[in-house]
């Protein structure tokens, strides 16, 4: 069964994100005063403070850093279950909380190669998922 | 200016009930509060700080206040989940050794058994600036939880029957508690055949949901040396925020590894000097990466520590949670750290259930952790005393 897809609700400092992925593309924040790939995306550094951000095409290539494959859970997420519930370490840095999808849920491991997928959502843009890469 | 000894936990109640549908909210806080006045033979009239969490309805603290009719000149809200409790002893310990609060009532009630909130379902992330980017891919309580344990087990080797044991020693202490939601005993094969919620989380590995609260009254040495009942010292107290670290999380720690030391240095005690703790335990694999963060024993060796047996009141070198704790007696708001405190002062006075009752029991550790080790958390960390 397909997840849902629950639409995000975009806001000033992370439209460009979600703009991003509704054209199939992961765009990333990173801090032009220290350099730093900023996750989750927002307009200020966490590191440096600093608040002069520019965005960049990240590869979509990462590494599973931890995985679950959830079983049992209450509403429609339950009703998807099983599927995996992951953290991707980005080839750029950050570790972000994702699915991983189009793979079997007892096959995927920590530290499996993934790509990244862009699924559109009901009625807001896309989200960014990840499935074994090649 | 140090908080060693300069505040005493002189009432502290838990509410015997797990399933309260005739009692509201702000009812169940002043069953709580009125058990912990009568415990520490005070009177309402006696309070003048009042601290609450994130459980307290309506306007939090002024609701409350209102609602109870207490007269107060400190007020503190803390939300750091099921942590809060234990940050709300620190604020007040810090309070009362400045002289600004005698007498502090700190309350936990909640009803999300009859209530029907659904299991790890919350509402708190509305608005938050994670949201969009972390509530999309169902992550429930357990999965992010899940995603703990999953890596603690690629790093460490750490397995599902070490994991059990956390339960396992649980459900021992709980069959003596004649309160705890769940009594009976289990074993490991038991916890490792219940239904898989998240992998490698069992049904088992998880903690109760249930009805009611407690609370704590904390006075100055002044106001307890009037007192007929044995108060316990505060010795140390520490706290900590750990959180995504800019995408940088590392799921392996918690805040304790911060909160710990601060409290064991405040205390002037190292964790050998413990003979019981209270370790928030919403998850099996919660307390294991907490042992090892409060120094119990090393980074990656707390699923071969508790699977020695040592958490167990029967012989364990670390008994913990003797009355059954969240995964077995009780759950109140599901927030874990009032319980915590409470079972430890019944240890320090002696009063635990007689069958794992520590014996000589001088000094106590209770341990909170809030949010998830998925992603945010208040940890907050104190050590109290059986005298001074």
């Amino acid at each position: 069964m397909s997840l849902p897809n629950p639409s995000p609700r975009p806001s000033s400092e992370n439209q460009r994100f979600w703009d991003a992925t509704t054209e199939n593309r992961l765009e990333l924040p990173r801090c032009r005063s220290c350099g730093l790939v900023i996750w989750y995306p927002r307009e200020i550094c966490p590191d440096c403070h600093g608040t002069d951000i520019e965005w960049f095409e990240a590869s979509g290539q990462g590494t599973v850093y931890s995985c679950t494959t959830t079983r049992r859970m209450p509403g429609r997420w339950g009703g998807a279950a099983p599927f995996v519930l992951a953290y991707v370490e980005l080839d750029e840095g950050p570790r972000l909380m994702t699915n991983i999808v189009d793979c079997d849920p007892d096959e995927i491991a920590i530290g499996d190669r993934v790509e990244a997928v862009f699924h559109p959502t009901e009625d807001g843009p896309a989200l960014v998922r990840f499935r074994p890469a090649g | 200016m140090t908080i060693r000894g300069a505040s005493l936990i002189a009432g502290a109640y838990e509410h015997p009930g797990r399933e309260l549908p005739d009692r509201t909210l702000p009812q169940i806080h002043f069953d709580v509060a009125a058990g912990a006045l009568a415990d520490a033979g005070l009177d309402w009239s006696d309070v003048d700080a009042y601290y609450s969490a994130g459980d307290a309805p309506g306007f939090g603290n002024l609701s409350m206040a209102d609602y109870l009719g207490l007269d107060l000149t400190d007020v503190a809200a803390t939300e750091t989940g099921g942590s809060s409790y234990l940050v709300h002893i620190q604020h007040a310990a810090a309070a009362i050794a400045a002289g600004q609060v005698k007498v502090a009532l700190i309350t936990l009630a909640g009803n999300p058994r009859s209530g029907g909130a659904a299991p790890g379902g919350s509402a708190r992330a509305g608005g938050a600036p994670e949201a969009g980017f972390e509530n999309q891919f169902g992550m429930s309580v357990p999965g992010g939880y899940a995603l703990a344990a999953a890596r603690h087990m690629y790093e460490f080797g750490t397995t599902s029957e070490q994991l059990a044991e956390v339960k396992v020693a649980a459900s021992i202490h709980a069959s003596h508690n004649p309160h705890a939601f769940l009594q009976d005993q289990v074993t490991v094969e038991e916890v490792l055949a219940s239904p898989v919620i998240s992998d490698p989380l069992h049904r088992l590995d998880c903690c109760v949901i249930t009805d009611g609260g407690g609370a704590l009254v904390m006075v100055a040495p002044e106001v307890a040396a009037d007192l007929d009942r044995h108060c316990i010292p505060v010795l140390g107290t520490g706290t900590a925020v750990k959180h995504t670290v800019n995408g940088r999380i590392d799921l392996t720690h918690t805040g304790a590894s911060r909160s710990g030391p601060l409290a064991f240095a405040e205390a002037g005690l190292t964790p050998s000097d413990i003979d019981y703790v209270s370790i928030y335990d919403s998850f099996t694999i919660t307390v294991v990466i907490t042992l090892e963060d409060l120094g119990f024993c090393d980074k990656g060796a707390g699923g071969r520590f508790v699977a020695e047996g040592n958490l167990r009141a029967d012989g364990g070198r670390l008994p913990f949670n003797t009355d059954g704790g969240g995964l077995c007696n009780n759950h109140p708001a599901n927030r874990g750290g009032m319980t915590k405190v409470i079972e430890a002062v019944r240890q320090l006075r002696g009063e635990a259930n007689p069958a794992v009752q520590v014996a000589d029991c001088e000094l106590a550790l209770a341990h909170g952790t809030g949010g998830s080790l998925a992603t945010r958390m208040g940890s907050s960390t104190v050590i109290m005393g059986r005298s001074l």
